[in-house]
Order: structure tokens, then C-alpha cells, then sequence
């Protein structure tokens, strides 16, 4: 019991990390057909997001609200990848809506540049950025509208860039010469520490857990939850479903589907700014730490079947609880005496690596019943 | 698509064929070995291109997983290489072994004692194993991107297989050859690698026309249609699932050969020949040069690779930049690749919109229907 116990918990733990990466690419994917390579990178936005918040709380003003940065990292992650995610679209996604294989490459490319941009960009210049990103992108939908239908709004527009600019230059020089670790562009994998209130262990029934893994179990909920809501209760929410299933219909209804999509890519990659916030919780952060995710997240989405969050869910945790089993060879302790044949195969697939060949194996399996995944959408066109 | 290809004079086509040949004759006297090394790794590369234009270019279906045929014929090749001259050391066996305390060759290692049985699988082994993944994947209609991110986690099952099984194929590390012994001479060696140099411009060559063929005449306009609209290819009566196999498993042979080529010449084999970014980075040099045009493939995979080369030997942190940059750039700016754009009507638009030729009329709704994926 208390082996079965503890092989749920971390087959949950696993999945919750795969579902909180998968949720962004599930919607983005699944609600607007685009591939985006680009999600890992974004994930590692966040997860840089959470490291440069832990280095400004630990600045004498920001001292004693400390123990609280890995909450407003949350938030912060969210808005960084968010607004990454809407330059994106704006510049070179929106080119690409209905070719999906056009999508695949180019936001490789983005992921590429990404890449090398933390790598090569002191991280106070790269948080500078971002400000100036935010401002110029949100500072004109502020105005009131008057301004905004007057002939001279694109001079309010290119002055509030500029604005923008001088502000994210401003920032970016501050914080790089008040943390010095921020002020030089390392290849390096840098480490997040938890906070002492997630450090240690908490015992549930007997058998202990860490609380970072908690922690993103909570992270994962909180997020399912929220876009659950979101998606289903909020007037945008019944925009988005609506641009999905219809999108020249929807457009005719008036409703503005470039708005949409803006939204819809935004709210995905912000996302994965989460997800970057629980991975940097797991382990060091380095500029390929979105690569290790990406694969996974795409069979999340294959195999939950597209544009059904529920089926994410599913097969994320279904994904957590087999890779346990088969990597930790649990197997082999539920059921010591086997025959010896087949507790040799499991033994040799009783590795991390191992465990992913076969869970790939069987996931493309699994597809050879359902090609579309656990839950497809139902419809009567040739092509889809 | 494009309507007005250029049509050379059979006196250029000539004089092309003599320049090139010229040139691959003269190339190991004209450039320093390590040049010519480079070059002949880059055109063994542009045969997986050629392999990648077919699946991608004619018929539409984007793998990101040619790395694994690719991979499974450098193995072939660096396995027979291997086992041939481990005569010296203990077991008769292949030296890395002993570090794992393995004492008996693997089973799978036995057919590669033979030359002969080496040929055949360098090329034979990928093209099967394409077969069957396409046969399993195409036999449930999953295409698109489905199928594109079903290769890719292909790629990553055989990635961590090979990564992972030390003791049978010396996983991390790879198999190394260019300290092995093929007919009595050190693969390594100076005189070796030329003959390799001229092997593989000719297997380009014969690539090239070989891929030219297969997309000549009824097949290659059943390519075309699966790629322009497939279920109309099915009502028509045929059988996409069959095309799409072969023409995959064609495109597995293509990388497999390419693969052995790339092994001996760089000297090793090893699962980073299996990473995700190397098989996207073939679909951009196919990008890049044209999809759809063959020659644009072989160009692309020379020509950006030896970019890479020298861009990273001068400034090594930029190429990334510039690789995305690329990426972007072919995709939203020219779709169809550069040959695709000399070919096509680029130039003619170009000079229309300088005002040094003039603008051809046309009727509105050719216009429209020219415009690729309006059935939507």
C-alpha cells in the first residue's frame, strides 16, 4: 500500500510537471493550430524569470519579503513569457495562421535565437527588454479613445516606444549595477533556491514528500484550475472557443478574431512562463532547458487529444505514473517473483532514458488504435 | 506552381557538367585536406537533403526524424569498420568493449564481418526501418504535423535507445573510425579521404539522379498530388499509404548512405548524429535552397553548412542568431527557397518593382488560384 502510494505521488509529481508545460502548448496548439517549438524556450524564460526575481529580493529593500518571491515569480514568468509570446504572434505568427509546418520552423528559428539570447545578453539588459517590451506593447491600448482614433495616433504610438525604450535601458542599467551577477552574460547554468518555507520534506499518510514537488503539484492545479475558468466562464473564454471552431463565422459575428489570437498565444506562452517557474524549482537552469520538454509535451497534447483540456490532464498523469513504473522498475517490488524473462526486460528499460523509449513506443502504439488521441474532436470533414 | 522555368541552351548544360566534373576531379589538389574534408562531409550531407526534398518537397509530409536513418547508417558502416580491424585486441573483439567487460560480441554485430552484407545494410537497414515507422503511421491516416512530431519522438526513442546501451553499441561515446583499417589503408588517412571525396561527389551526382527519376513520370505526379490534396488522390483511386511508405523509405535509404559517407569522413558516429536539432536543421537546408527543386536541396545542404563553418570559426556565439534569423527569414519571406525564387517569378517581380520591366496583366482570378492552400 505504502509502495503504491508512493509510486502515484511520483508519478503525479512527474505528470503535474509535464501538465503545467503541456497546458500552454495544449491551447496554443490546440486551439490555434500552431506548432511552437518556440513553447521550451519560453518555459526557460520563465525559469530565468524566477531566477533574476530571487537575485532582486535578495537587494536590502526587497529583503524582507524574501521568502515570498517564488509566488510573485509565478506571476512575473507569466507576464515575461506573455508578452515574448504576443511579439511573436504579432511579428511572425500571425503570417503563418493555416500552414502549421510553417509555423514548426520558423519558431524553431525563434527558439534558436531565444537560446542564444540568454546565453549571449547580460540578463539585466534582457529583463530591460522585456520592460520596454511591456510598455511599448501595452502603453498605446491605454489611451483613451479618442487619442486612438485621432489621425495622429501613430506618433503617440512611436513616442510611447520610445518611452519605452528609454525606461527599459533605465531598468536594465539599474539592475545590472546593483546585482552583479545579473551584469555579465554567462553560458552557465545558474541554480534557483527555494525558499526556507519549501525547503524539507512533509509526511502525508506515513511516507514523506518533498515540498517543491508539492509545490508544483499546487502550481499545475492552481493553473488547470484558472484556465479551466477561464476558458469556459469568461466572455473571452467564449470568444476563443468560438474563433476555434469557427473562425470566418466568428469574424462575421463580430467578433475580433486578430484580438483572439493575441490573447489566445498570449495566455499559452504565459503558460509556459509557469511551467518555467516549477521546472527551475527541479534542477539548474540553462539555456536547453526548455529542449528537454518539448518532445514530451507534444505527446501530452497527441495524446490527449487536440483541444481538449481534460484529455491533457489525462494523459500527463497517465505519462507521470508509466514512466515511474517502468523507470523506477516498480514492477519488479509489486511482483517479486516473476518469471525470469520478463523481469529481465523490465530491468533493462529500468532506466530514465530507457523508460522514455518505451513510453514512446507506447504511445505510438497507442495511436496505432486512436489515431487521434484519447479524446478527438468530433466531426464529419475529410480533412481536419 | 511556377509556370515559366528557365530553359538552358544544351551548350551551357554541357559546359556545366564539364566545369563540375573538372572541378571534383581537381578539388583535392586545388584545396588544403581539412577544406576538402569539410566539403565532402557537407556533400555527403546534401544526400539526406535530397532525401528530405522528396518526403518534404514532393510530398509534403515533414519528418523531423531523418537523423535516425541517417544515424542507423553510419552504424552500419562504423560497426563493420569496427569489427574488421579488431583483430590486435582481446576477444577479437571491438576495443570499447573490454571497458564494459562485455567478452562476447553482440549478435547483431556478427552479419558485419562481411562486406558485402555491410554494403547492402548501410542503405537497406534505414530504408526498412523508415518503411515500417511510415507504414505504421501512414496506415492511420496521421499526417501533418502529427506526423512530424511522431517522427521527432521516433528520433528521441532511438536517441536515448543508443545513448543508453553502452555495452552493445558503446552508447554516449559512438564508434570511432577514422582509426580503423578498410583494404590495409587508416580510414584517417590523407590518401583515404580523397577516395572518399570522390565517392561521395559521385554518389551526389547519382543521387541526384536517381531522385530525379523517381519523381519523373506517374509516381512523381502521385507525389505531387498526395502533397497538393491527398484525399482527392484517394477517391482518385489510389492508394496514398503505399506512395507515402516508399517514398519514405526511398528518402531512409537516401540518409542511411548519406550517413556512412558523413561517418567516414568525420571519423566517428554517435547518438548526437540523432539530436533533435541536427534532423531540423536538414529540413531548413532544404528549405533554404528550395523545396521541390532536387538541386536546391544539394545547394542548400553545401552552401549553409559551409557558412556555419566559417561563421563559427570567425565569430562562434552569432551563428545561432543567424541560423534562427534564417529560419524566420525563409519562411515568412521566401517559401519556396532561393532556387525555388530564381525559378519561379522572384526576379521578374523584383525588376517590376524597380520599373525596369514591365508588369504583366493578369486575369484576377488566375491570380487567385495561383496562391498556394486557398481550398481551405
Amino acid at each position: 500500500m505504502e509502495l503504491l502510494l508512493d509510486s502515484l505521488f511520483n508519478g503525479v509529481a512527474i505528470g503535474s510537471v509535464l501538465l503545467v508545460a503541456a497546458l500552454g502548448l495544449a491551447i496554443v496548439f490546440g486551439l490555434m493550430g500552431v506548432i511552437n517549438l518556440a513553447h521550451g524556450e519560453l518555459m526557460m524564460l520563465g525559469a530565468y524569470t524566477t531566477y533574476v526575481t530571487q537575485l532582486i529580493f535578495k537587494l536590502p529593500i526587497l529583503k524582507p519579503f524574501y521568502n515570498s518571491y517564488i509566488i510573485v515569480s509565478i506571476f512575473l514568468a507569466f507576464i515575461v513569457s506573455g508578452v515574448v509570446g504576443i511579439l511573436l504572434e504579432k511579428t511572425i505568427i500571425r503570417k503563418l495562421y493555416g500552414s502549421p509546418l510553417e509555423t514548426l520552423l520558423a519558431t524553431w528559428g525563434v527558439s534558436l535565437i531565444l537560446q542564444q539570447f540568454v546565453r549571449s545578453v547580460p540578463l539585466a539588459y534582457g529583463t530591460g527588454l522585456v520592460i520596454s517590451l511591456l510598455i511599448g506593447l501595452f502603453l498605446p491600448t491605454t489611451f483613451p479613445s479618442k487619442i486612438k482614433e485621432s489621425i495622429n495616433f501613430k506618433y503617440f504610438k512611436f513616442s510611447s516606444w520610445i518611452f519605452a525604450a528609454l525606461t527599459g535601458v533605465l531598468t536594465g542599467s539599474v539592475i545590472s549595477s546593483s546585482v552583479s551577477k545579473l551584469s555579465r552574460a554567462s553560458a552557465r547554468n545558474v541554480d534557483v533556491t527555494a525558499p526556507s518555507w519549501m525547503r524539507g520534506q512533509v509526511e502525508i499518510i506515513g511516507t514523506a514528500f518533498p515540498k517543491t514537488r508539492l509545490m508544483i503539484i499546487v502550481i499545475t492545479l492552481i493553473s488547470v484550475i484558472a484556465i479551466t475558468l477561464f476558458l469556459n466562464q469568461s466572455a473571452w473564454g467564449m470568444r476563443i472557443r468560438a474563433v476555434t471552431q469557427n473562425r470566418q463565422m466568428s469574424d462575421c459575428l463580430g467578433i475580433s478574431t486578430e484580438k483572439v489570437d493575441i490573447i489566445t498565444f498570449g495566455i499559452g506562452s504565459g503558460l509556459a512562463g509557469v511551467a518555467g517557474v516549477a521546472v527551475s524549482l527541479l534542477g539548474s537552469v540553462g539555456p536547453n532547458v526548455g529542449g528537454n520538454y518539448i518532445v514530451g509535451c507534444f505527446m501530452v497534447v497527441v495524446l490527449g487529444g487536440v483541444g481538449n483540456l481534460l484529455g491533457t490532464v489525462l494523459a500527463s498523469f497517465g505519462i507521470g505514473i508509466m514512466t515511474d513504473l517502468i523507470g523506477a522498475g516498480r514492477l519488479l517490488s509489486i511482483w517479486p517473483d516473476m518469471p525470469l524473462p520478463l523481469s529481465n526486460t523490465i530491468n533493462f528499460f529500468a532506466t530514465t532514458s530507457m523508460a522514455r523509449v518505451m513510453i514512446f513506443a507506447l504511445i505510438v502504439i497507442f495511436l496505432q488504435f486512436k489515431p487521434t488521441g484519447l479524446f478527438p474532436q468530433k466531426g464529419r470533414m475529410v480533412e481536419n | 506552381m511556377s509556370l515559366s522555368k528557365i530553359k538552358f541552351d544544351k551548350k551551357i548544360v554541357l559546359s556545366f557538367w564539364i566545369i563540375l566534373i573538372a572541378l571534383i576531379i581537381a578539388a583535392p589538389t586545388l584545396l588544403p585536406v581539412f577544406r576538402l574534408n569539410l566539403l565532402g562531409r557537407y556533400l555527403s550531407l546534401s544526400i539526406v537533403a535530397l532525401g528530405v526534398d522528396l518526403i518534404w518537397g514532393y510530398t509534403g509530409l515533414l519528418s523531423l526524424g531523418q537523423g535516425i536513418f541517417f544515424a542507423l547508417g553510419g552504424y552500419c558502416a562504423a560497426m563493420y569498420l569496427q569489427i574488421t580491424s579488431s583483430s590486435e585486441f582481446p576477444n577479437n573483439i571491438p576495443e570499447f568493449f573490454a571497458l564494459y567487460g562485455v567478452e562476447k560480441l553482440p549478435f547483431f554485430w556478427e552479419p558485419f564481418r562481411s562486406p558485402f552484407f555491410t554494403f547492402l545494410a548501410i542503405w537497406i537497414i534505414p530504408a526498412l526501418v523508415a518503411g515500417l515507422i511510415g507504414f505504421l503511421v501512414f496506415r492511420n491516416r496521421i499526417k501533418g504535423v502529427y506526423f512530424s512530431i511522431l517522427t521527432q519522438a521516433s528520433l528521441l526513442v532511438f536517441f536515448n535507445f543508443f545513448n543508453g546501451q553502452q555495452k552493445l553499441i558503446n552508447g554516449t561515446n559512438g564508434l570511432k573510425t577514422d582509426v580503423t583499417q578498410l583494404f590495409g589503408q587508416m580510414v584517417g588517412s590523407e590518401s583515404m579521404q580523397r577516395i572518399f571525396f570522390w565517392i561521395t561527389a559521385i554518389l551526389v551526382i547519382a543521387a541526384w539522379f536517381f531522385a530525379k527519376w523517381v519523381v519523373k513520370g506517374r509516381f512523381g505526379n502521385i507525389l505531387i498530388g498526395i502533397r497538393d490534396d491527398e484525399p482527392r488522390v484517394r477517391f482518385t483511386g489510389y492508394n496514398p499509404v503505399i506512395f507515402k511508405t516508399i517514398i519514405f523509405s526511398i528518402a531512409g535509404g537516401l540518409a542511411g548512405i548519406s550517413g556512412a559517407l558523413y561517418t567516414v569522413q568525420s571519423g566517428i558516429v554517435s547518438p548526437q548524429f540523432m539530436t533533435v536539432p541536427f534532423s531540423i536543421e536538414m529540413v531548413i537546408w532544404v528549405a533554404v535552397g528550395g523545396r521541390g527543386t532536387l538541386l536546391g536541396a544539394i545547394l542548400g545542404a553545401v552552401f549553409i553548412n559551409y557558412a556555419k563553418s566559417l561563421v563559427s570559426e570567425a565569430l562562434p556565439a552569432s551563428w545561432m542568431f543567424i541560423q534562427g534569423g534564417l529560419f524566420i527569414l525563409v519562411v515568412t519571406a521566401l517559401p519556396e527557397g532561393v532556387l525555388g525564387w530564381i525559378q519561379g517569378d522572384g526576379p521578374r517581380n523584383l525588376l517590376q518593382r524597380f520599373g525596369l520591366k514591365r508588369k504583366i496583366e493578369t486575369y484576377p482570378s488566375l491570380e487567385v488560384n495561383n496562391k498556394e492552400g486557398n481550398n481551405e
